[in-house]
């Protein structure tokens, strides 16, 4: 009994002084093969070895891209909410007063259409997403609701499908006025789609 | 963000309108049926909108609009505008009511206002 002990912790000492050795040829191997990339291997290797996280300093340059989604409920009381939000999303490009106004009352057609003509004002989400891109602003804004049979009839001006008789038809006339495109997709008993876009130069 | 409403004052044969800061779809929903009350009751020739607080309105304060300049011209009445602002201007601009509405600094020239 006692021998066959000792042979088990030898045999234990011995698997690990190879897994030792064989850590340290695995290693070199490593270092070796990769010539050309030596400095970081081994700097990964002594930081996995050493456990110091990785920490680089945050970069100040401009940001690359900026992207929001926002999704409310079709209540008319949510058009501010939705101009504002675009506002302050946009105000990251720094455009002027003038410019500001351009995206507001384009977004505020564009909802203004989902909740009133999407959704006919019954119960619905309307999903606002916006993403910067350089010097461009794009946002989307899409509802759930009846669609449109004819998009360039919709998009003619004066042209309304309001049947109460209080909408100017200007929305869409508006929106191509102060955004540089608009780009409408729509499926009849789906949804709408109003893509816009505006670059804000300097 | 508070509630904004129209307030009215009505001065012999002319309704003054005062416009809320932003002019949008939600907040238009009550004026139709407020003007549409009170024009039951009074004789009005001249609805007068009040546009100094006005800072942001889009193409529902138009829509609104018209359908007063026509509910007035069936009466051969008259709209007038006072105190529009820059964002506002622009967009009563694009929709052809300085066309239809007359347009005035001040208040008390909108009263005065009479067409020639």
């Amino acid at each position: 009994m006692g021998k066959e002990l000792d042979v088990e912790k030898v045999r234990e000492k011995i698997n690990g002084e190879v897994k030792e050795e064989v850590k340290k040829v695995v290693r070199e191997v490593v270092r070796k093969e990769a010539a050309g990339e030596a400095a970081v291997q081994e700097d990964a290797l002594e930081k996995e070895q050493e456990n110091k996280p990785d920490i680089e300093p945050e970069s100040e340059t401009e940001q690359a891209g900026d992207w929001l989604k926002v999704e409310f409920e079709s209540l008319s009381k949510n058009e501010e909410l939705a101009r504002v939000i675009a506002a302050v999303f946009a105000s990251r490009l720094d455009p002027t007063l003038e410019e500001l106004d351009d995206i507001k009352t384009a977004v505020s057609e564009a909802v203004t259409n989902a909740i009133r003509h999407g959704y006919r004002e019954e119960a619905g989400i309307v999903v606002m997403e916006m993403e910067i891109d350089g010097r461009t602003i794009h946002i989307h804004v899409t509802d759930g609701g009846v669609g449109i049979a004819n998009i360039s009839q919709a998009m003619e001006p004066m042209y309304s499908s309001d049947p109460e008789g209080e909408s100017a038809g200007m929305g869409f006339s508006l929106m191509q006025s102060f955004m540089d495109t608009v780009y409408v997709e729509s499926e009849p008993g789906k949804g709408t789609r109003v893509t816009m876009t505006k670059t804000i130069n300097r | 963000m508070r509630e904004q409403k129209f307030t009215y004052e009505a001065k012999e044969q002319s309704l003054i309108v005062h416009l809320p800061r932003e002019l949008d779809h939600h907040n238009c929903k009550n004026l139709r049926y407020d003007t549409d009350l009170i024009l039951a009751e009074r004789c009005v020739s001249k609805i007068i909108f009040d546009f100094t607080k006005t800072e942001f309105m889009d193409s529902s304060g138009i829509g609104v609009l018209l359908s007063r300049y026509k509910q007035m011209q069936r009466s051969g009445g008259n709209i007038v505008l006072y105190g529009v602002r820059a964002q506002a201007e622009r967009i009563l601009s694009i929709g052809g009511i300085f066309r239809l509405a007359a347009r005035c600094a001040t208040k008390e020239e909108a009263l005065e206002w009479e067409r020639s």
